[in-house]
């Protein structure tokens, strides 16, 4: 185990989380071997918004989550709590966070979270994109009297 | 009175058979995936998300083909299937602020920091019907942003700009000027109607809860009412916004959140001008829609339903209202609920009706003899 | 969060549960019936019975009161990450477990409201031993008498004059549970 940042983690925690199923599969390949410490659950988490979108907190609705906790062989603990109700997706994300405090580190950065972080951020820009072309300007047309 | 009754098995069973056989139609006709229905009905697997209260598009999409169509059968499918899942917890609020829009437009303000984007939307279509989409003709693919438009602040710096910057709520522009009402930020744990039964008075949390996965049509008929005069809101549509945002959730293992998934969200904030009463001065006040998935009708209903609900609060008077009474408007709301208890009277009631049949001819031998006594 | 707290869980949560919610509801519903269960290693001072329940009923959405040594570090933290389930003071809890004489004074404990009677504590209390020896019991789900060695009598009998308010207790020891609902009577001794 090596030293870890809880920010950095928090990052690649989340990316796992949002990553395709297929894809994180096919980046990662055949997991080390690892110990259950919680197989893989699918729940709910009840999903809360604000009311007036900065207010009080309501409960909006709820969304479908796996979650799942491994051991590798060496002792390292991985977690993750994915959306969705992919037990595989979980169990992988879970075994690729527990990688990502060993000194496997760098090579499953640069496999794996690098490039789920990078086909995100690119998603988001297309989007954005489409959206912007659909950014109007409103006139409004003077009535009646003259100025 | 309930009464078991026994025998049928075999009707039943053949009848399922004979459904499972209908819903699939035509053999001759390709069969519909759970994948094609996710992505080509999307508007349907939204409305059975928010009202089915679970943001799941894939079970979603099955239920709409497993209740062939029947929408608020597939809701009722998602609402028994959600009971099966343990509650893991309960999210961070969501942060509406930092959603990057596919569609966000004001009535009230034409020039709003961030701009109109009118997204992926029907309005200023024609409503004409498309027979190219029965020929299967080829799709319109969409531009991307032109060059010769304005720069978007949605897309940080120039095309292909990069991390899109979160634009700010509208309403946020009248607060700066104190002349809408103030919202108390808070953490307190909501009341959930999932977990404990709806007791009223229900505070605006509780409120909002029930109206978010309440029927869309109901909703919409309550905010309409007040349109039209019922308790009138004098609503204006300061925001409507539509796009993906994040869900943080705190882990407890890790012992901080992490954002686990994004969910698409609609967003309704209106405008409701508002002359003051014997507790508030004259203000905008504001009505308030949240709603899973793409759902615009849906969450500008719920704002002016919940702005008409806010009359006590607000020190305004009851009219008498439908959407005032806040009994009618939570108790009825939920589609769920409404269908349970009035599809239940074509079930057996044979006992019941033995009784009333018993007591309607006991009645007429009755009044018969009365008539023969007096003649 | 220590690496003992990441263990001791359900290890196939959907059968073990359900095995255990099963031998938790025949306690309940036979008074002073004694029953096992498996399936869970929560840390000291937890017996095996008692981590069992509290995976089976408590989650995130129940507020737990832990009393007395019942409250420490280890037990926290596998709290956290088996159950989820936020630590609350005894008057709020839906669920508290302790011995008995941490419990004190039991008093403290929801028992319902008349409109909603199920909104009442459950107290599952840690025990050296379970015996059918001791006071006798009888009421709904007992044929005619039974007998358990339950640590006191007089708040259990206070408890059920409050009927149908009242907490609710499941007593555990080792790998074995035995459940006093309100209901019960108890014999005066």
């Amino acid at each position: 185990m090596v030293d870890v940042d809880p920010n950095a983690r928090k990052d690649w925690i989340s990316t796992l989380a949002k990553a395709a199923p297929a894809r994180l599969a096919g980046l990662i390949g055949a997991l080390p071997a690892h110990d259950l410490l919680r197989p893989a659950e699918v729940g709910a988490v009840m999903v809360r918004g604000r009311i007036g979108g900065t207010g009080a907190p309501f409960n909006l609705g709820e969304m479908s989550v796996t979650r799942c906790s491994v051991r590798l062989v060496d002792g390292t603990v991985g977690h993750a709590w994915v959306q969705g109700r992919d037990k595989d997706h979980a169990l992988r994300a879970a075994v690729v966070d527990a990688l990502m405090q060993t000194r496997d580190a760098q090579d499953i950065q640069a496999r794996v979270i690098a490039p789920l972080a990078e086909e995100a951020l690119r998603t988001r820009a297309a989007r954005a994109e489409k959206a912007a072309a659909t950014k109007v300007e409103f006139f409004t047309m003077v009535r009646g009297e003259d100025l | 009175m309930y009464v078991a009754v026994k025998g049928g098995e075999r009707a039943i069973d053949n009848a399922h058979a004979w459904l499972a056989e209908e819903r699939r139609g035509d053999t001759a006709i390709p069969e519909l995936t759970v994948a094609q229905i996710r992505s080509q009905m999307a508007l349907a697997v939204n409305r059975v998300m928010a009202e089915g209260s679970l943001f799941d598009p894939d079970l979603a999409a099955l239920a709409i083909k497993q209740a062939r169509g029947d929408l608020i059968e597939a809701v009722f499918l998602i609402r028994a299937y959600r009971t099966t899942l343990p509650r893991l917890g309960a999210s961070n609020p969501v942060d509406t602020g930092a959603m990057q829009p596919d569609r966000r437009i004001s009535a009230t303000f034409k020039d709003l920091p961030g701009g109109q984007v009118l997204g992926p939307t029907f309005d200023y279509t024609h409503r004409l019907l498309d027979f190219a989409l029965m020929a299967g003709g080829a799709t319109r693919t969409s531009p991307q942003r032109q060059e010769e438009a304005p720069p978007s602040p949605l897309a940080g710096e120039g095309r292909g700009g990069g991390v899109p910057q979160p634009v700010p709520h509208v309403t946020e522009i009248l607060n700066r000027d104190g002349l809408i009402e103030a919202l108390a930020a808070s953490d307190a744990t909501p009341p959930d109607l999932t977990r404990e039964p709806m007791e009223l008075p229900a505070d605006r949390a509780l409120r909002l809860q029930a109206l978010a996965r309440g029927d869309e049509g109901f909703v919409l008929s309550m905010a309409y009412s007040t349109q039209r005069g019922y308790g009138r809101t004098h609503a204006f549509v300061g925001e409507l916004r539509i796009g993906r945002v994040a869900v943080e959730v705190d882990i407890p293992e890790l012992g901080f959140a992490v954002e686990i998934g994004e969910i698409e969200v609609t967003e309704c904030e209106t405008v409701n001008q508002f002359k003051g009463s014997k507790t508030e001065p004259p203000q905008f006040t504001r009505g308030y829609g949240l709603v899973l998935g793409q759902s615009e009708r849906k969450a500008i209903s719920m704002s002016l339903v919940d702005r008409a609900l806010r009359w006590k609060e607000l020190g305004e008077d009851n009219i008498g209202a439908p959407a005032q009474d806040e009994e009618f408007v939570l108790m009825h709301c939920d589609n769920i609920q409404a269908t349970g208890f009035l599809e239940h009277i074509k079930l057996p009631h044979y006992v019941d009706f033995q009784a009333e049949l018993e007591l309607v001819r006991r009645l007429r031998a009755e009044a018969t003899a009365l008539r023969e006594a007096a003649e | 969060m220590t690496a003992n707290a990441l263990t001791g869980g359900f290890g196939a949560p959907s059968i073990d549960s359900a095995r255990a919610f099963r031998q938790i509801l025949e306690a309940m519903a036979r008074p002073g019936t004694i029953r096992q269960v498996a399936g869970a290693a929560p840390p000291a001072p937890l017996s095996v019975a008692a981590g069992a329940v509290l995976l089976t009923l408590v989650d995130p959405t129940t507020k737990l009161h832990l009393a007395g040594a019942a409250d420490c570090t280890p037990v926290r933290d596998w709290v956290a990450f088996h159950l989820g389930a936020p630590l609350a003071p005894a008057e709020e809890a839906d669920f508290a477990l302790g011995t008995w004489e941490a419990l004190q004074p039991v008093t403290r404990f929801r028992i319902g409201q008349p409109d909603y009677p199920d909104r009442a504590a459950t107290l599952i209390v840690e025990v050296d031993r379970l015996v059918n020896h001791g006071p006798a019991l009888a009421g709904p789900g007992i044929e005619l008498v039974t007998w358990l060695n339950l640590p006191e009598t007089a708040a259990f009998r206070a408890n059920r004059a409050l009927y149908p308010l009242g907490f609710d207790t499941i007593l555990t020891s080792g790998d074995r549970l035995a459940g006093l609902p309100r209901s019960t009577r108890v014999e005066k001794l």
